[in-house]
């Protein structure tokens, strides 16, 4: 994100800082990872439809080639007892970083972004999310449609205690 | 008799080259298939998903481990790993590993391309109206909705990965997850230095034993 931003913002003055932050909100809150969607919004306003095609294009190449090259890797050494040892090791790592992502999402849904304290626990939040989990665990809906409800009940639950958003 | 078997065998070769050519043509065809499903379903992944890298990998856990079955809970494991310790937006990466797993170069390109399709799409025709998006209250109440429920999808997807690696007992893999998951959650470690300390580990545990072996 800085190395977008010092690229974008101060080399090349493409946008100023105001329209940077708001490309970083949108980026968070729109579908996809944060490199591609800076990519596709910076061309857009740039060069129009065809400079959000380069610029996505350009910012994955890059990692095309190196990730292919890993899976080369991944795929011929797979079974040599060397590699099997560190990606047993790693296996329970990336757990643990999957669990972490987890747990700080959750943890911005709870406390709404503020400090830790009961007056700025969010009750809907977690409501949504306690019913999310079980209905996952116990009878395995399909995510997507767990993650659009909980939108839905998300919005309608806030309508309803807090009146119309600002 | 000579010429009658040699025209007999000549057409015995015929059959056997038009039945080749049969399989082949069904192999393209289930190629064409795989290839379609593999582009439907990075499509739909990218399309919902809100979030960081890591709430994208669990939902191609889902589909592809659990829905599909096309790679099993390991593969999808060393997939993560590899797409998290190499550069580019972890997503991406994802998709180019499971891609070229299915369907070697073809696959890659097409999981790239639905991946990166519909954020795309999104971005570029939300920046002609990027101010009212963002500044709507209705918006950001409807995703900080999602966000309840993509932290129950991770939540549900770590449930059953940690389970899976308590399971197998190895005390070694459970003091990994656990210091992983305290030195990224509490301590907030760059993820790179907790990949490169659990490979080190890996890295030991591979030559100690050898060691030990030339000794005795």
């Amino acid at each position: 994100m800085p190395l977008i931003q010092s690229q974008v913002v101060e080399t090349h003055g493409w946008l100023s800082m105001n329209e940077f932050i708001n490309l970083i909100t949108i980026a968070e809150m729109t579908p996809g990872p944060i490199g591609v969607n800076a990519a596709s919004f910076v061309g857009t306003r740039i060069a129009g439809m065809g400079g959000a095609i380069i610029a996505t294009f350009a910012c994955i190449l890059p990692s095309c080639f190196i990730v292919s090259l890993l899976a080369y890797i991944y795929g011929r050494y797979k079974q040599v007892s060397a590699l099997q040892n560190i990606l047993a090791c790693l296996r329970p790592a990336i757990v643990a970083l999957i669990a972490s992502a987890g747990f700080s999402i959750l943890g911005t849904v709870v406390f709404n972004g503020n400090h830790i304290q009961l007056s700025s626990v969010d009750w809907i939040g977690i409501g949504t999310f306690i019913v999310a989990f079980i209905v996952l665990r116990k009878w395995k809906w399909n995510p997507i449609l767990v993650m659009s409800l909980c939108g839905v009940v998300g919005l309608g639950l806030n309508l309803l205690m807090g009146g119309i958003p600002k | 008799m000579e010429l009658e078997k040699d025209i007999e065998l000549q057409s015995d070769i015929g059959e056997k080259e038009v039945e080749t050519h049969k399989r082949t043509d069904a192999k393209k065809e289930h190629r064409g298939k795989l290839l379609i499903t593999l582009f439907l379903n990075t499509l739909y992944i990218s399309t919902f998903t809100f979030g960081g890298g890591f709430v994208i990998i669990t939902f191609m856990k889902r589909k592809f481990v659990d829905d599909l079955k096309w790679i099993n809970e390991q593969e999808m494991l060393d997939m993560s790993a590899l797409a998290q310790s190499s550069p580019g937006a972890i997503a991406v990466n994802a998709a180019i590993l499971i891609g070229w797993k299915i369907c070697g170069f073809p696959g890659m390109i097409v999981a790239v391309i639905g991946t990166i399709l519909p954020p795309m799409v999104i971005l570029a025709v939300l920046s002609f109206f990027y101010t009212a998006f963002a500044g709507n209250g209705y918006v950001a109440l409807l995703l900080k909705g999602m966000q309840a429920g993509v932290a129950a999808v991770i939540l549900d997807v770590v449930w059953g990965l940690g389970g899976n690696v308590i399971k197998e007992r190895s005390k070694l893999s459970i003091i990994i997850m656990l210091t992983g998951f305290v030195a990224a959650f509490v301590f907030d470690i760059n993820v790179i230095y907790i990949i490169l300390a659990a490979s080190m580990i890996g890295i030991c545990k591979a030559i100690l034993p050898r060691r030990q072996g030339v000794k005795s």
